[in-house]
C-alpha cells in the first residue's frame, strides 16, 4: 500500500485523538509501517484537536502531511481548517449533523454522514468517532470493518474499557452502512 | 525483543530506561514531555527498588540526579529546553565528577519560555557545552521512537562505561507521536557490573570520594587532561551515523532526529525526479561523525544541512569538509516542521 494519511479533526472530547489511534493500531496489526501524531497543547483545550494517521507499506518519513489523503472532520471548523488541503481525490468524512456547508469540499469524495443522530439511535453520544470511522473504512477501503473492530478492541482493552468494546462494534458497522447510503456532497 | 507495541515517544523513552535498569528517576514536568513524567509516576514504584521524585525544580531534580548516581545506581532525569537550561550546573557537576547519568531533553521552540512545538534550537547547548567548564557529553538523537527506545537503552550502557553524563536530545515531535516499538528485553540490575568507584558505604575499603573540585592549578588541570583522554577515547569509539542512498548521490543533504526522518521523505520525491539524494545522519551528535562525512563529501559539490533552528549543526558540518565544497543551510524555526518538498526546493537549487 503507497502512504495513506488520514487527519482526524473535531472538539476536544469528540474523540479524534482515540479514532486516529485506532487507524494506526489496527495499521500495525495487519503488518503496516504506521505513525500517529497529535496536536498538542493549548489548541487542545476548547478549539479543535486533531491528530494525524499514516498506514504504508514502506518506512514512513514525514509524520507531518500537509495534503492527507483522506480528512474525518467531526465539525465544522475542522472541514473548514483542513477540507481545503485534502488531495484533489482525496476522501472527506464529514460530520453532517453540525455541518451543513460543504462547498469547501470542492471535487474530493465527501460523504456526509449524521454521526450525532446515529449515535443518539445507539444510545450513546460518545460513539461518534466510531461511526465516523466505519464510514472511512467503507469509503476509502483501506482498512476493513473487521480489522478495525480489532483493533478499537485491543486499545479498549489495553486501557481497562472493555466494557465499551459492543457498543464500538455496533456503531463502527452503523457508521460503514451509512456511509453506504452516503451521497457526494459535491453531488448536492 | 518482545513484541510490537503503539507507543508515543516519550512513553518508549521511559519504558526503555526502566528496561534499561534505571532505577532512579527525578523531573519537573514540562510539556512536551509530560508523558514520559506520567510514564514513570506509574511504573517506577513498581519496580524493586525503584524511586521516582517529582521534585519541587529542575535544579533540585538534577541535583537528586547527583547523589543518586554517585550510588553508582543507574539514574535519569527529562525535561524539555527551559528545563535542561536550568539544569545546566548540575550537568557540569556531573560531567566534573565522571558520574553517569541519562539526561533527555525533548527539545521545543525557544529561546527563553518559546512554545511548545518542536524544535532543534539546542543542538549548541548539547554538544559545546551549556554548563560552565572544559567537558563533553555523549549526545545521541533519535529519529524514529524505535530508535528514542533503543537509544535510550544504549545511553546507560555509555553512561556507566565512560562516567560521563549522556544526553538524548529528541524533540516535540518524537516525544508526542505514536509508532511501533519492540522494547529491548529488561536487564537484571543485579547482573549489571559494578561501581568500585560508588559510595555504597564504606564497609572494610578505603573511602570514596565523588567531587568536581581540586584547588591546585597543576591538581585541576591534571584531572582535566584525564577527562580530555577519556572524551579522546569516547570520539574513537562511540561515533555514529546513518547514510541513505550515498553510493552515488548527486547531493548529499545532512539531517538530524525528526528532520532526518522527513528527508526520507524528500529523498523519495527526489528519486521521482531523477535526483538522487544521499542522506547523512549523525547519530551522535557529540562525538560528531566529521571524518566519514569529510570522506563522503568529496563525491558531492554541496552539502545541504537542514535543522529546525537558524543553522547550528551546520557550524559542525563546515568544520568537517573541505573548503571548496558549497555548505548551504536550510531551516525552520519556531516549531514550524519542514515539509518534504519545501526541503526538496532547497535540494533542486544546487542539482
Amino acid at each position: 500500500m503507497e502512504q495513506y494519511s488520514t487527519i482526524v479533526s473535531g472538539f476536544g472530547g469528540q474523540g479524534v485523538i482515540l479514532t486516529g489511534k485506532i487507524i494506526a493500531r489496527t495499521g500495525m496489526e495487519e503488518g503496516l509501517e504506521v505513525t500517529w501524531l497529535p496536536s498538542y497543547g493549548p489548541e487542545m483545550r476548547g478549539g479543535t484537536a486533531n491528530c494525524t494517521a499514516i498506514i504504508s507499506s514502506e518506512l514512513i518519513g514525514s509524520p507531518v502531511v500537509n495534503e492527507p489523503s483522506s480528512l474525518i472532520a467531526l465539525n465544522k471548523p475542522s472541514l473548514d481548517k483542513f477540507g481545503p488541503s485534502v488531495q484533489k481525490d482525496g476522501v472527506i468524512i464529514l460530520n453532517s449533523s453540525l455541518i451543513d456547508d460543504f462547498s469547501v469540499v470542492g471535487s474530493r469524495n465527501a460523504v456526509p454522514i449524521p454521526v450525532n443522530e446515529i449515535a443518539k439511535d445507539l444510545g450513546n453520544q460518545k460513539v461518534i468517532n466510531m461511526v465516523a470511522l466505519g464510514g472511512w473504512s467503507n469509503v476509502t477501503g483501506k482498512l476493513s470493518l473487521s480489522s478495525l473492530k480489532n483493533g478499537m478492541k485491543l486499545i479498549l482493552e489495553e486501557s481497562g474499557k472493555e466494557k465499551f468494546v459492543g457498543i464500538n462494534e455496533k456503531a463502527l458497522e452503523k457508521g460503514y452502512e451509512a456511509a453506504k447510503e452516503g451521497v457526494k456532497a459535491s453531488s448536492v | 525483543m518482545g513484541e510490537k507495541k503503539l507507543m508515543r515517544g516519550n512513553e518508549a523513552i521511559a519504558e526503555a530506561a526502566i528496561r534499561a535498569g534505571c532505577r532512579n528517576y527525578f523531573a519537573y514536568p514540562i510539556t512536551p514531555q509530560a508523558e514520559l513524567l506520567q510514564w514513570m509516576a506509574e511504573y517506577m514504584p513498581k519496580q524493586e527498588n525503584g524511586t521516582f521524585l517529582q521534585a519541587e525544580s529542575e535544579i533540585g531534580a538534577i541535583s537528586m540526579v547527583y547523589g543518586a548516581a554517585s550510588t553508582g545506581e543507574r539514574t535519569m532525569t527529562s525535561s524539555s529546553s527551559p528545563g535542561i537550561s536550568l539544569k545546566q550546573e548540575g550537568i557540569s557537576y556531573l560531567a566534573g565528577s565522571e558520574l553517569p547519568a541519562v539526561i533527555v531533553n525533548i527539545m521545543r521552540g525557544g529561546p527563553g519560555l518559546g512554545n511548545i512545538q518542536p524544535a532543534q534550537g539546542d543542538y549548541f547547548q548539547a554538544t559545546k557545552g551549556g554548563g560552565h567548564g572544559d567537558y563533553r557529553l555523549i549526545v545521541l538523537a533519535p529519529s524514529t521512537v524505535p530508535e528514542a527506545a533503543e537509544l535510550t537503552f544504549e545511553a546507560f550502557n555509555l553512561a556507566d562505561e565512560y562516567r560521563n553524563p549522556v544526553i538524548l536530545l529528541a524533540d516535540g515531535m518524537i516525544g508526542q507521536m505514536m509508532e511501533p516499538v519492540e522494547l529491548p528485553s529488561p536487564v537484571d540490575t543485579s547482573d549489571l557490573p559494578t561501581k568500585p568507584w560508588a559510595t555504597t558505604g564504606k564497609d572494610g575499603r578505603d573511602a570514596n570520594t565523588i567531587r568536581s573540585f581540586a584547588m591546585g592549578a597543576e591538581a585541576l588541570k591534571s584531572i582535566n587532561q584525564g577527562l580530555q583522554e577519556k572524551y579522546d577515547n569516547i570520539k574513537e569509539a562511540e561515533t555514529r551515523y546513518e547514510e541513505v542512498g550515498v553510493d552515488n548521490p548527486d547531493i548529499l543533504l545532512v539531517a538530524f532526529g525528526t528532520v532526518a526522518r522527513i528527508a526520507r521523505s524528500t529523498r523519495r520525491l527526489a528519486g521521482e525526479q531523477g535526483i538522487n539524494l544521499g542522506i547523512f545522519r549523525p547519530i551522535t551528535l557529540w562525538p560528531f561523525p566529521g571524518n566519514r562525512l569529510a570522506e563522503l563529501s568529496k563525491k558531492v559539490d554541496t552539502v545541504l544541512t537542514v535543522e529546525m533552528n537558524f543553522g547550528q549543526m551546520v557550524e559542525d558540518v563546515r568544520l568537517s569538509v573541505d573548503s571548496d565544497i558549497n555548505t548551504p543551510f536550510y531551516g525552520e524555526q519556531g516549531g514550524v516542521v519542514p515539509d518534504p518538498s519545501r526541503i526538496l526546493q532547497e535540494v533542486k537549487k544546487y542539482v
